[in-house]
């Protein structure tokens, strides 16, 4: 694989479990996965699956209790994060490493004018005095695109709009430059051409400034016009990994080929959309076989006994089933007639 | 495809329909912006602001709140300055009939000297009931700031650790409520008695504070624990902000609202108890005077010289009432209820 140096972001077996009343969740179970300077990886899954749990995993804001980081690395830059006492780890939050979050109506304080929630990074991570901060706030809002900045920053949150906000919480995640973005369904509560609208200004920040990000979601589209990489996600387990090209042509996965079957083509004029029958597994009652299994078109004996191997498929192209060659090669077979 | 937005000076119309619900208020016609318009967006405050001047009771108490405080703390040098009068001068030509009524003099004529009357020992009854206003007053928002300082950093740091923490400490809360807190605070004052009149008036704040502060906590534990899962909690712990930081500039500030809404209602609360332990004889000790202590003098007179007791009580009596008035309009300009 690559060389580590290259690396920015490395996880490793990662496994996070929450304390619950109904039992020990495994939300992340070990996860693996690298993350190179300047790209950009997906991670793909149904609610559930451990992708937010993952990514809070890395900043180490997994609330305590009920939740725990039992085990795993994540070496970020070189260094473990998970070794590293809390006031370091704060200091990369927001320094190196920041997030966006789901929804842009909660995740701005209600009750604080734009500049000081964006004056407040740049002044407790690079020690920027009041007026440094205050304009580069401005700047920050100027290139994500807010009209009239100057007395925009001067606004309540209350006074933007979804697509606003979204954009004052990608200034505010980026006003320290960070090396690696975490963008939490950036778009999932934004109407659809707002959503092309922030996709392209992450797109557009990240190619200006070479930060690295994780892109959360659940929206193959998104995915396929963003990333790199691409893992996907069930049930607290990573189900695949491959580069994003590869895994739209040639899935290596049942749950995967399932996923990309149940993005509507307008082209074909089908009449049924295709589902994935049934639901995603109860993760704190998991059997010992592959938790995909009651819902797999190609399920067999040994799915329900056994827990299936991360099967390489070639350098950069992993997958977790029992029958991860033969999916492939069925793939690579249809591709070719396809296209 | 994805042509960049276009970006004028001007909100898209999409912006301002999404301009949030409680800007427009119910009965304000919805002013839908021309060519060249450009809203200006309210702030929180104005907000407010707006929907307590509509509340014509709640701006009844705000005036008459604002009159007394400016009364009570303009007048004393006022009537000094008039009439010669200090709430602690007794003249020394005091014959066997002490209290004098209103607008009388000494030998029964009609006189601008005593318009409230006096005293049984014959100090000058507006001057005291003037005083009175300032340390009822003081005691009251003193008080008040106390149990405001104890109950929101007590409920915040409570609710915000939340888990075990929480729990203890607001069992503790639950044990100090089942004390009835008049005794609590008769046992304080009585354990702690102060020889001067200024220090057993420290230790009046110091009491009521420490024992108005219980719903306080519970109010701002309730709401912290609501705010503290909200994403922007998240958002700045992910920033690097420290726990501190977070409690004190994202979470208390969201709790402001209720607070401000209990405070104003804690005043008369703490001014009636005031009211009541002076009446007892443990608040305020001559030659100061609050409201209460003029009343419990005024009754034992009550069937000969009534006006000893009808002033002070009066005007408590409408300071009180000023107060809930406002809270109330403050609750309800204020409440989160009534947005989102």
């Amino acid at each position: 694989m690559t060389t580590a140096n290259s690396a920015l972001l490395t996880v490793k077996d990662l496994c996070t479990y929450f304390k619950t009343e109904d039992g020990l969740v495994k939300a992340v179970d070990g996860v693996s996965f690298e993350l190179r300077r300047g790209e950009t990886l997906g991670i793909v899954g149904e609610s559930g699956s451990g992708k937010s749990v993952t990514n809070l995993s890395i900043i180490r804001l997994i609330p305590d209790p009920p939740g725990r980081i039992v085990s795993g690395e994540i070496i970020f830059a070189g260094v473990d994060l998970l070794q590293l006492p809390e006031a370091e780890v704060r200091k990369i939050r927001g320094r190196r490493i920041s997030m966006i979050f789901q929804d842009p109506m909660t995740s701005l304080n209600p009750f604080m004018k734009i500049s000081k929630q964006l004056m407040e990074m740049t002044r407790l991570h690079l020690g920027y005095s009041k007026s440094q901060a205050y304009e580069h706030a401005i700047r920050m809002l100027e290139t994500v695109g807010i009209p009239d900045a100057r007395s925009r920053v001067e606004d309540y949150p209350h006074e933007f709009s979804g697509g606003m906000r979204q954009r004052v919480m990608i200034a505010m995640a980026l006003s320290c430059q960070p090396e690696l973005l975490i963008a939490d369904e950036p778009t999932t509560a934004l109407d659809v051409t707002i959503q092309a609208q922030i996709l392209e200004l992450i797109k557009k920040l990240k190619h200006e400034t070479g930060t690295s990000v994780i892109l959360i979601t659940h929206d193959l589209g998104v995915v396929a016009g963003m990333t790199d990489y691409v893992v996907v996600m069930y049930a607290g387990k990573i189900f695949e990994q491959a580069p994003t090209r590869e895994i739209f042509a040639r899935p290596g996965n049942p749950y995967t080929k399932g996923l990309l079957k149940s993005v509507p083509d307008p082209s074909a004029e089908q009449g049924q959309l295709y589902q994935i029958p049934g639901l995603p597994p109860d993760v704190a009652h998991l059997g010992s076989g592959c938790p995909f299994a009651p819902r797999c078109d190609r399920v067999a004996e040994i799915c329900r006994r056994e827990f299936p191997p991360f099967v390489q498929l070639n350098p950069e192209h992993h997958s977790l089933c029992h029958f991860a060659a033969d999916v492939f090669e069925e793939s690579r077979a249809e591709s070719s007639v396809t296209l | 495809m994805n042509e960049e937005p276009d970006f004028n000076n001007k909100p898209t119309e999409r912006e301002l329909i999404s301009l949030p619900r409680e800007m427009v208020l119910a009965g304000d016609e919805v002013h839908v912006a021309g060519e060249d318009e450009y809203i200006v967006g309210t702030s929180l405050a104005r907000d407010a602001w707006r929907r307590l001047l509509k509340n014509r009771l709640a701006v009844f108490g705000l005036v008459v709140v604002l009159l007394i405080t400016v009364v009570s703390l303009l007048g004393p040098p006022i009537v000094k300055a008039a009439t010669g009068f200090t709430y602690d001068y007794i003249p020394p030509d005091v014959t066997l009939i002490k209290s004098i009524p209103p607008f009388r003099s000494a030998d029964g004529k009609f006189s601008w000297t005593h318009p409230m009357g006096t005293d049984n020992s014959g100090r000058d009854l507006l001057a005291r009931v003037l005083l009175g206003g300032r340390i009822s007053l003081m005691v009251g928002v003193i008080s008040t700031l106390v149990s405001l300082l104890i109950g929101v950093g007590y409920g915040a740091i409570a609710g915000f650790i939340g888990g075990r923490v929480d729990s203890w400490m607001m069992r503790l809360v639950d044990v100090l409520y089942s004390l009835p807190y008049i005794i609590l605070v008769i046992v304080l004052l009585a354990m702690f008695r102060s020889s001067t009149p200024l220090g057993q008036l420290v230790l009046l704040f110091v009491a009521l504070g420490s024992v108005s502060w219980l719903t306080m906590a519970r109010i701002v534990r309730g709401q912290v624990l609501s705010l503290k899962n909200q994403e922007f909690v998240l958002a700045a712990r992910a920033t690097g902000v420290s726990t501190t930081r977070i409690i004190l500039r994202h979470v208390v500030p969201n709790t402001l609202g209720p607070v401000i809404v209990y405070a104003t209602l804690t005043i008369p609360q703490v001014m009636l108890s005031e009211a009541f332990l002076s009446f007892l004889g443990f608040g305020v000790q001559p030659p100061l005077a609050s409201w209460g202590s003029l009343a419990a003098e005024g009754i034992q007179n009550i069937a000969i010289f009534p006006w000893q007791l009808i002033f002070p009580g009066l005007t408590m009596a409408l300071t009180l009432f000023s107060l809930n008035f406002l809270g109330d309009g403050l609750r309800d300009a204020l409440d989160p209820q009534m947005r989102t």
